[in-house]
């Protein structure tokens, strides 16, 4: 019974930590939105938190690696459950550190790209939403994990061509001095690889699910 | 002191199946690090001697029809040809089981006696070889769908899988033990039933009867094979020949149990008998050989990939190739006994 309440308890772990990445995403995406609008007060509060999210992802993570090591759970797919925490850890740290960079270097993004910069977040909050429900699914639903993984490749795609289609029309822009377009450029490529991150989960969900089912 | 003398010839094949046998029931178990080899060796050493104790009779009578040695001296170089046949075979690489070995043995000795066959005990004994590892394929190939089939449906979390395996591997790993001891102990001791000078015990208001003190030694032989030899055979098995992962060990482990059990259960022959339907004869097996069909069961599930057809013929040259070496080497070493230590083996 002791092996059982030990599992639940790291089941729950697992799911808050699924939970504290997902919700990282949507307070990227507010902070994003806030910065845009000028909100200085709300995205210095979206920095507080997505850094909270952060720190408690980082140690949901170790608690479970920890536990999964010392109670020697799941020896056989242990690996592949490591390596997943570890990559998924990675989307959240670029979400933040991105956030951290718009506070920090203060980009002036013209208002007439601020549609652009939103559709492309919004793309990669939904790589990041899916990604989160594949790795749910590894879990429970080994079969369900393609369902899921596909999306994030259809939105990790979706967000490449917003990139682009912003990169573009930064450097096509006359307002704007060389300085300001490479700026710009690099905040572009920043968000755009939260999603490249969220693909490299998907990446390896993949295999781990084909081993899981021999 | 000399009856142990003579017993030991039985003994070491016990300390052999121990150290051998184990590690078709807890071997993945233990090299996957699952359960913990302690646990695995007291489960296993407990459940061995409880099956031989209560249910080794079943197999050991078919062996006794085959040939009744009367003489405790003819049964110690029965035993012991066969252990030397077990252990000569294993060093050259070939395909080998107990009780093929101790079959072969037997059938040297009613040579050596002048006694005439049982063929129909004999025939029943090969045919029973043959169809068990079949039996396991079929067993294996069905729970194993059965088993994929709950899983995907019940969408068990990995974490309480994890768990729900561990449990399920220890408990499937009692009944194989259980069924490993009552099907097997008579390769161990069941030679010597006839000839024992041991009388009836009671202990706590249960009666055992001479063969069930014969089977208690030798299931107490083959829980100190567990002890001291079956670790390192777990370790190998787990990762060498077949790698499984813990689920389709368990299903291997539940297949190996279930046709061991049903060659030995007289309760099951018992059952079928008033219920006027064909019994299924009670032989020793080799657990091994069922192991193997039970593998091939899951590949057959998986669609009939990567099955080695080449083993199949290893298994079958073994079901000819062990009796008729064990045969030999009993004869002679029955002459050798008979004719050099004056002893009396018949």
């Amino acid at each position: 019974m002791q092996l059982f309440k030990k599992t639940k308890k790291l089941e729950l772990k697992m799911d808050e930590f699924l939970d504290t990445v997902s919700e990282a995403g949507i307070i990227f995406q507010e902070g994003i939105k806030h910065y845009l609008n000028n909100k200085t007060d709300r995205f210095e509060n979206q920095i507080k938190k997505i850094r909270q999210f952060e720190n408690r992802a980082d140690n949901l993570r170790r608690v479970i690696e920890q536990q999964l090591y010392t109670e020697t759970l799941i020896p056989e797919s242990r690996g592949d459950v490591l390596a997943l925490l570890e990559t998924t850890d990675n989307v959240i740290n670029q979400a933040k550190e991105t956030l951290l960079e718009f506070s920090v270097e203060k980009p002036q993004v013209p208002q007439v790209f601020h549609e652009e910069v939103l559709h492309l977040t919004d793309h990669v909050v939904h790589a990041v939403d899916e990604m989160t429900k594949a790795i749910r699914a590894f879990f429970k639903d080994p079969k369900a994990v393609r369902n899921y993984t596909h999306k994030v490749y259809h939105y990790e795609s979706e967000a490449d061509r917003a990139s682009e289609h912003l990169k573009r029309a930064i450097f096509s822009s006359e307002k704007l001095t060389l300085a300001e377009k490479i700026h710009l450029r690099y905040f572009a490529l920043h968000i755009d690889t939260i999603a490249d991150r969220a693909e490299d989960v998907a990446d390896r969900l993949g295999i781990y699910t084909i081993k899981r089912s021999i | 002191m000399l009856l142990l003398l003579y017993l030991s010839g039985g003994l070491f094949l016990g300390w052999s199946l121990g150290a051998n046998d184990a590690s078709n029931i807890f071997g993945t178990a233990v090299s996957t690090r699952m359960v913990k080899f302690r646990t695995a060796a007291i489960i296993a050493s407990l459940f061995l001697i409880l099956g031989a104790v209560i249910s080794g009779a079943g197999t050991s009578q078919t062996l006794g029809e085959l040939g009744s040695i009367t003489m405790i001296a003819g049964a110690f170089m029965v035993a012991l040809s066969a252990a030397f046949t077990v252990l000569w075979m294993t060093r050259l690489g070939l395909p080998v089981s107990t009780s093929q070995a101790i079959v072969g043995s037997i059938i040297g000795w009613n040579l050596f006696a002048g006694n005439s066959i049982d063929f129909y005990a004999l025939s029943r004994i090969v045919f029973t070889w043959i169809f068990s590892p079949i039996l396991a394929a079929i067993f294996a190939w069905l729970i194993y769908l059965i088993v994929t089939k709950l899983f995907s449906v019940a969408r068990i979390h990995l974490f309480r899988l994890d768990s729900y395996t561990r449990i399920s591997l220890i408990a499937v790993g009692a009944f194989g033990a259980y069924s490993l001891g009552a099907n097997n102990i008579a390769n161990v001791v069941g030679v010597f039933i006839p000839v024992v000078p041991f009388t009836d015990i009671e202990f706590v208001g249960i009666t055992f009867n001479s063969a069930q003190q014969l089977f208690l030694l030798g299931g107490i032989a083959i829980a100190v094979g567990i002890f001291t030899y079956s670790k390192r055979v777990m370790l190998t098995v787990g990762k060498g020949l077949v790698k499984l992962n813990p689920q389709t060990a368990l299903v291997v482990v539940l297949s190996q149990a279930l046709v061991l059990f049903l060659f030995s259960s007289r309760g099951l022959e018992g059952w079928l008998a008033a219920h006027g339907l064909p019994t299924i004869p009670l032989v020793p097996l080799s657990s091994s050989q069922v192991v193997i069909g039970a593998v091939i069961g899951i590949g057959l599930a998986h669609g009939g990939k990567g099955i080695q057809y080449r083993i199949l013929a290893r298994i079958a040259s073994g079901w000819v190739s062990t009796p008729v070496i064990a045969a030999i080497i009993t004869f002679f070493a029955l002459f050798v006994l008979q004719n050099v230590f004056n002893l009396k083996v018949y």
